[in-house]
């Protein structure tokens, strides 16, 4: 009996339809918490590329004093509502799913650092990237400086590259190499920052365009590159539009 | 009449709840049968995970977690599972628990998650489980189970977080991140008068590989365990 084909599919049926509906109840139950988890660790990175926070901070209130953000679209204007007329959060723009459009359609939020007690000007501007590593997707935030000339912090995160290996962008000490570096060349051509290959190059490699490498990650550091390329020249027109000083 | 007979010397004196036989499934698996020592299990994770305590100790409780569930739904079901399907269904209880781990991190320790959430999604992997479903859980009342996993479980978590004190304890001067050697005088202020060396082999798996090899010795020597 216990070995017929009708009771072992039955068997198979009813244990799938109780885990399944296990599974989906824990997800369904889980899923506001998660949603909070994933905004709070969002809005730790986006600070993180301008400041240190300690363990205990308050990250949502210190967000909300120092960061003001927008949307702007592949022209570089800021639109505040959406197709449906609704008013658009830069903090809700996923930026995961708009990189799934043609970048002419996509929406681009800008997170703009106030300085670190909340004042009227904007001391960076931060960026957040997307593109692929290794395995899989990663992303990260870039600040630059109210001319969109000069990495002033950058921090990364990824889905799935090798821990110890490609994984290792999330660590402040690799992410600390693009600090000071500089996107355009002297003619004025948005040449971006790349990474070299292997670690430990002499300093004379180490340019204003280049950042030392993680050895045995050159893949996941081609990934970076073209993510930060990409992403610089998809916000050129809005820091082309932010004033004179931006264009020189 | 011989059938009443049968049974009366069937049915035995109800154990203690912790006889000695049951305290041997709990103490058997922490040293002389210890997975990963002995049975050499669960090394991939051993390795993987134990750079730092804090990763390593939510790593420890995954597992006990996912062991002693599995081993408790799998013993329930025993009589039901059809022989042909029973290692699919061993894996779909495991997948089920591990993946309820996952989101539970998810949702409330998210940086843990994002830190292992390669590993945990391993554990369905981790032939620790599994070996303990299809020896022990298979054949075995519920309650025996739920020890059997529970040993299992801390044999695991102990070795693991023995090697993860001793990499972040020399690979990152640290204990659960507060820096051991600079409360003790390593450093530019204090007497030795110079900063504490981290030892970068171990960060790297190889460094768990010298510890667990040198665990693996001092517990053989101890034990008189041989391999055959």
């Amino acid at each position: 009996m216990r070995q017929s084909n009708l009771y072992v599919i039955l068997f198979s049926v009813i244990l799938t339809v109780v885990l399944g509906g296990l599974l989906a109840a824990t997800s369904q139950g889980l899923a506001p918490f998660q949603k909070k988890s994933v905004e709070l660790d969002t809005k730790k990175q986006i600070l993180g590329a301008v400041m240190t926070l300690d363990d205990d901070a308050d990250i949502l209130a210190v967000y909300d004093e120092v960061i003001e953000s927008e949307v702007v679209d592949y022209q570089g204007n800021v639109i505040t509502k959406d197709e449906e007329g609704e008013p658009l959060i830069a903090e809700n723009v996923s930026i995961e799913k708009q990189y799934k459009l043609d970048p002419k359609d996509r929406l681009y939020p800008v997170f703009k650092f106030m300085g670190e007690n909340g004042g009227e000007t904007v001391e960076s501007y931060i960026l957040p990237v997307y593109g692929s590593g290794l395995w899989d997707s990663i992303w990260g935030f870039v600040a630059l400086d109210t001319e969109g000339k000069q990495i002033k912090g950058a921090v990364f995160s990824h889905a799935g590259e090798t821990p110890g290996l490609g994984a290792r962008i999330t660590e402040p000490e690799v992410q600390a190499r693009y600090k000071g570096k500089e996107l355009y060349n002297e003619q004025g051509e948005l040449v971006s920052v790349e990474m070299l290959k292997g670690e430990n190059n002499p300093e004379s490699k180490l340019d204003a365009h280049h950042v030392d490498g993680m050895s045995g990650a050159t893949i996941t550091g081609d990934g970076v590159d073209a993510m930060l390329k990409k992403y610089f020249s998809y916000y050129q027109p809005y820091f082309e539009k932010q004033g004179p000083t931006a264009t020189l | 009449m011989s059938t009443e007979t049968v049974e009366k010397e069937v049915k035995k004196e109800s154990e203690a709840l912790l006889s000695k036989r049951r305290r041997g499934l709990i103490n058997d698996p922490l040293s002389d049968d210890n997975p990963i020592t002995i049975q050499v299990l669960g090394i991939c994770s051993a390795l993987a995970v134990t750079t730092q305590m804090k990763p390593t100790l939510v790593m420890s409780i995954a597992v006990i977690f996912v062991v002693v569930f599995a081993n408790l739904s799998i013993s329930l079901m025993r009589k039901l599972i059809p022989g042909r399907v029973r290692i699919i269904v061993q894996l779909a209880v495991i997948a089920t628990l591990v993946t309820l781990v996952n989101e539970v991190l998810k949702a409330f320790a998210f940086d843990m998650y994002k830190e292992l959430s390669v590993f945990v999604g391993l554990i369905i992997t981790n032939c620790i489980v599994m070996g303990r479903l299809e020896a022990y859980a298979m054949g075995n009342k519920p309650y025996d189970s739920i020890l059997d996993g529970l040993g299992n479980g801390l044999g695991y978590a102990w070795i693991i977080l023995a090697v993860a004190f001793f990499r972040e304890l020399f690979g990152s001067g640290a204990i659960f991140g507060y820096k051991v050697f600079e409360a003790i005088g390593f450093s530019s202020e204090g007497w030795v008068g110079f900063d504490y060396q981290a030892n970068g082999i171990m960060v790297t798996p190889v460094g768990a590989f010298f510890i667990l090899g040198l665990i693996i010795w001092v517990q053989r020597t101890k034990t008189g365990y041989v391999e055959h």
